[in-house]
């Protein structure tokens, strides 16, 4: 069976059927654009044919490009050949002569919508599921199907800059109202016909651009207003991207040529930035990582294969502070029935009433409607009773951390539940293995870490402790893909993965202070590596006073053990800001930062006395290279103990779960793009200079020595 | 080397640069061609044939100021057809930088007589209406860090800690010193009235100078660079400038240079042709400089470029009896005067461009010739001359009385 069905009717109608064997989902490769080809070719060889329809046989319209094929890639010219070749294909659509319409029956996204855009008229389902847009750009890449020159022709460079620079994806109505679909329809038939409707009514329509009296709306890139736009908005966009993403200026390149240029030299253009994003190192990374590596997540590669799928039907939450009440939220948000319980009824009012803000906030957005605020608040019982716990199959504690009070309430909810129920803690610094020991059923026992805000954060690390089954993983695996997040699986041990690896990029912020850096630029560092707040402020976020009592709780431990612990240098930082100057964090109004009310926060005037400036201020890429390799070098030591096992669930948990860069495409990818070899170096560099901490992990002097990199 | 010598200076007064301004009415090139008939008939009716190139700085040049406006307006004059004509852009020190290439070709032994200066009507041609890779091409303005000049000069206030009160009364002084200077003459010398085809006087006085100018009434003023600053420009210092925070706009309308027309025109030459048409030198060009600073923050390039022509020279600050800094913005002086380490009572006596406006391509012209006016007035020797340039450059050029 062909790719692309071609069926003409009695009225001369063709309409062609994407429909790519044995795939869920058409994507662009030449097994659709080969047979694509000869049917275009059919049609400008048939005089008969009076207009065109392209759809598809999927759910979906066509999703894109091939990444794989494009993420093999390394030669431009190629990249560029292939990019040329889509285009001329869609320009031979466009100028055949006859009416073509794109009946969007689904998502076209990427090159699917830069095909649609090639088509004189665009008529989509209004399906809320349905997404419209050009998202390349979060991949490193750029719109190479002319997508950089139709849209912006089509609508103006104004509004078609931002839909391209962030990829925004739209509903079937946005994309209507901003002029890329022509006509909504309710279903496949209304679709069609209307499809057929256009066609009987235009014999021969000439896309705008191809028309001679063609006007840019808005202006082409000469025109005054767009000349202002471009002296702006490469400092709007570096304002975000910190100048990490080619694919963003090369955007710009293209829409802003392709405004001056006409259209086809605009396509080639396009091409040629379109190879430079394909070739480069950020694309690889993000491909690497955001695409292949999440798709694997997300398809169960760390799950425990051979126990069914599991859902989770009733949720008891132990704690109803912001984590609980949070994991509330989204866990009703996707149907499940929650019990919301705290020591008193106030405490569990309270953290349902987070709930009621969140749809509170939607509702005034528009996203969400009174009958949807209700059914979903009708999920969660706010309650002081265990025996409402009863019938729960997953049970997740987010109370206080501390020993006594986890096992304390581990038992009295334990005792409500049937033997199958999994038990779950929120924990994020107590080892797993150690709280199941006030669990009846250990293998039942597990940790679900999530992030805060819970509604925001799109991770969720699950903990294994010693006893913890693979049934018990699998189920908690399940839930994190129930309730729409991306799961990662950890090992047991100190900090886990991400709050382990965390912690030493706001500690080396911490250090670099001590040493006399300046504390605006250490932020500025910490931004420009590509994380998303400076170590400074995410400390005073995170509080000092918090890792003060993580930090003494530490030294017990070990103390108790009869070791001592080797602290890193940040740790006086801390304990300076916390005991001598009373500036415990954020939450206090004073931290790093002074946080005046109504007035945007800056850095604590007192921090240049506290921490005189030193006559050495180091160069910005010494301080980028101490964050990312202090955080890159602890990912690899995680990696080589095991506390977590796949180059996947490393990357992306370095991403979603504490910040890491999302260009470097996580923390091993980085020490890939590097190179391990010359990660090596530079860390033995930094070692010598700056401490032990940068001893590179054994792991990466191993697979540096063996020429292996991070797969 | 050949010495090159200035005969004369002149220049047109300095019309407001909006549609009330009064030179809004004349083209520029009637402006230069007003300056180039008064330089004839001020040098014992100059044979202009001997004047081998008219050099002209010009930082917009499109519609009617566009192309080589140089080479147009001699013939326009009905000067000898022989005369050649360049123009060229150094943006804002295009009229120095004139003067400047004059003083190399006759200092190489080339030429012998060339007419340089330099011509703006920023009434008609909006500053910036020419676009240019710097601001318009994304891919350069990012890979830069391509920010407008004013945000520069509030990012030089920030790093200096210039307050506002100090900045306004800078602005405030150089009003009171052009007011003066006007009202006592000290313009007279070189100012040539703008008149009409039926000789009819357009305009005779510099008419943007505010000398009842108050530091409250300056107070009042919102800072013009604030908003555009937020929209994303201030992002692009920050990233340079990584010890700043954020950035205190202290710039506005009455501190920053004014938008004027205008024009400025000096004769250089050797001294053989000076004698040949029996005329008096006024001053030797001692040394000329320019140089690039960080395009970012853009108007730092003063102290730098005059150092190096003082170097050059082998002479030092303390040298020099009179200084003309171009009042781009009030920081960009106040951080030179800092950056050279010289007493601002020797710097721009007779005001500057925060009074009398800033015709882009003219100013660097003129001011040299404001600052040996002054010379002559003072019966002082040396002075140098020096602006801040776009996308970072300074220029700087030293005189001596001869």
């Amino acid at each position: 069976m062909s790719a692309v069905q071609y069926n003409k009717d009695a009225d001369g109608i063709v309409t062609l059927i994407l429909d790519m064997p044995g795939r869920s989902m058409n994507v662009l490769n030449e097994e659709l654009t080969g047979p694509f080809s000869d049917a275009i070719a059919k049609i400008e060889a048939d005089a008969s044919v009076t207009g065109v329809i392209i759809t598809s046989g999927k759910k979906e319209f066509l999703a894109g490009a091939d990444i794989d094929k494009v993420y093999k890639m390394t030669d431009p010219a190629e990249a560029f050949e292939m990019a040329e070749a889509y285009k001329a294909f869609l320009r031979r659509l466009e100028k055949c002569g006859r009416p073509v319409v794109a009946a969007l029956n689904g998502t076209a996204l990427g090159g699917g919508l830069e095909l649609a855009l090639a088509c004189h008229y665009r008529v989509a389902i209004d399906d809320p599921k349905a997404k419209f847009g050009l998202p390349e750009v979060k991949l490193g890449l750029l719109p190479g199907g002319g997508g950089t020159q139709r849209l912006p022709r089509l609508m103006g460079i104004q509004p078609a800059l931002p839909l391209m620079l962030e990829g925004k994806e739209l509903k079937a109505a946005q994309a209507r109202q901003q002029g890329i679909i022509h006509e909504l329809a309710t279903d496949k038939e209304d679709m069609l016909a209307k499809a057929r409707a256009w066609i009987a009514a235009n014999p021969k329509p000439v896309q705008p651009w191809d028309d001679k009296k063609f006007k840019w709306p808005g202006g082409d890139s000469k025109s005054p207003a767009n000349a202002q736009l471009w002296a702006i908005a490469p400092s709007m966009a570096s304002a975000k991207s910190y100048g990490n993403y080619p694919a963003v200026t090369n955007i710009m390149s293209c829409v802003f040529e392709g405004g001056i240029t006409d259209f086809d030299t605009g396509c080639r253009v396009e091409s040629r930035y379109f190879a430079n994003c394909v070739v480069s190192q950020v694309s690889k990374n993000m491909i690497g990582s955001l695409w292949f590596q999440l798709n694997g997540i997300n398809k169960g590669s760390s799950r425990p294969q051979g126990f069914e799928r599991s859902t989770v039907k009733k949720l008891g939450i132990l704690g109803a502070g912001m984590m609980g009440a949070g994991i509330a939220y989204v866990s009703a948000k996707v149907g499940i029935e929650c019990v919301l319980l705290d020591t008193t009824q106030d405490a569990a009012d309270k953290g349902k009433a987070y709930s009621a803000n969140l749809l509170d906030k939607d509702m005034k957005k528009g996203r969400q409607t009174q009958a949807g605020k209700d059914e979903l608040l009708a999920r969660i019982k706010a309650t002081t009773s265990y025996d409402d716990l009863k019938g729960c199959d997953l049970i997740i504690e987010a109370v206080f951390e501390d020993r006594g009070i986890k096992a304390d309430v581990t038992r009295k909810a334990e005792a409500q539940l049937e033997k199958t129920a999994v038990f779950a803690s929120n924990t994020s610094t107590l080892p797993i293995t150690g709280l199941a020991e006030a669990s009846e059923r250990p293998k039942n026992f597990i940790g679900l870490h999530f992030f805060s805000p819970v509604d925001k954060m799109p991770l969720v690390e699950i903990i294994v402790g010693k006893k913890t089954s693979k049934e018990t993983l699998a189920r908690g695996f399940d839930y994190v893909q129930q309730i729409r997040k991306t799961p990662i699986v950890v090992n047991d041990s100190r900090g886990f993965y991400t709050s382990r690896c965390f912690g030493t990029y706001p500690m080396e912020g911490l250090t670099l202070l001590a040493e006399g850096q300046h504390p605006r630029a250490i932020e500025m560092a910490g931004l420009q590596a590509g994380m998303p707040v400076g170590p400074l402020a995410v400390q005073d976020e995170v509080s000092l006073s918090l890792s003060m009592h993580i930090i003494e709780q530490t030294r017990k431990d070990y103390a108790a053990e009869g070791k001592t612990v080797a602290e890193h240098p940040g740790v006086a930082v801390t304990e300076k800001m916390v005991k001598q100057l009373d500036r415990p964090g954020k939450k206090a109004g004073k931290g790093f930062y002074d946080y005046p009310a109504g007035a945007p926060k800056h850095l604590w005037a007192g921090l240049a006395e506290a921490f005189p400036l030193a006559e050495q201020q180091l160069p910005q890429q010494e301080m980028i290279d101490r964050l990312l390799y202090a955080q890159a070098n602890e990912a690899a030591k995680c990696h080589e103990e095991g506390v977590v096992e796949t180059v996947a669930d490393t990357n992306i948990g370095s991403i979603f779960g504490w910040g890491f860069a999302p260009f470097q495409g996580g923390a091993l990818q980085f020490i890939n793009a590097v190179g391990l070899e010359n990660f090596v170096k530079r860390s033995k560099q930094l070692e010598k200079k700056y401490g032990a901490r940068f001893k590179p992990a054994k792991l990466l002097v191993k697979m540096a020595k063996e020429g292996k990199r991070f797969e | 080397m050949t010495e090159a010598f200035i005969y004369d200076a002149v220049r047109t007064p300095r019309g407001k640069g909006k549609k009330d301004g009064s030179l809004h009415q004349v083209t520029p090139i009637h402006l230069v061609a007003n300056l180039l008939w008064a330089l004839q008939a001020r040098n014992g009716n100059l044979d202009t044939s001997l004047v081998d190139d008219l050099v002209l700085g010009c930082v917009t040049p499109v519609g009617e100021q566009g192309a080589d406006l140089a080479r147009v307006a001699v013939l326009y004059a009905d000067w000898a057809q022989s005369v050649a004509g360049v123009t060229q852009s150094r943006f804002c020190a295009s009229g120095l930088e004139s003067v400047n290439i004059a003083a190399q070709k006759i200092g190489s032994g080339f030429e012998d007589l060339v007419v340089a200066g330099g011509v703006e009507s920023m009434s008609r041609w909006a500053m910036g209406s020419d676009g240019g890779a710097w601001a318009m091409d994304p891919r350069v303005n990012q890979m830069t860090g391509f920010a407008p000049q004013g945000i520069g000069a509030d990012t030089i206030a920030t790093l200096e800690g210039f307050s506002r009160t100090d900045v306004d009364t800078f602005a405030l002084h150089s009003q009171q010193k052009a007011a003066k200077a006007r009202a006592e003459g000290r313009f007279a010398k070189s100012l040539i009235p703008v008149k009409d085809l039926n000789g009819m006087v357009v305009l005779d006085h510099d008419e943007f100078i505010r000398g009842d100018a108050t530091l409250e009434g300056l107070a009042q003023l919102k800072p013009s660079f604030e908003q555009m600053g937020q929209m994303g420009f201030d992002a692009t210092v920050l990233r340079k400038y990584t010890t700043l925070e954020k950035i205190n706009h202290v710039h506005h309308a009455g501190n920053s240079s004014g938008i004027v027309d205008g024009a400025a025109l000096m004769l250089i030459g050797n001294k053989k042709i000076g004698r040949k048409l029996g005329l008096k030198p006024r001053a030797r060009i001692v040394q000329t400089a320019v140089m690039g600073s960080e395009p970012t923050i853009m108007l730092t390039g003063i102290g730098p470029a005059s150092k190096k022509a003082l170097k050059r020279a082998g002479m030092s600050e303390g040298n020099i009896d009179l200084f003309e800094i171009n009042e781009a913005f009030a920081a960009v002086v106040m951080r030179a005067q800092r950056d050279l380490d010289i007493d601002p009572a020797k710097v721009n006596v007779n005001g500057g461009s925060i009074a009398m406006g800033h015709p882009l391509g003219a100013t660097g012209c003129a001011i040299l010739g404001t600052l040996l006016d002054e010379l002559e007035r003072q019966d002082k020797q040396t002075g140098l001359a020096s602006l801040c340039v776009g996308a970072g450059m300074g220029i700087a050029t030293i005189i001596e009385r001869v």
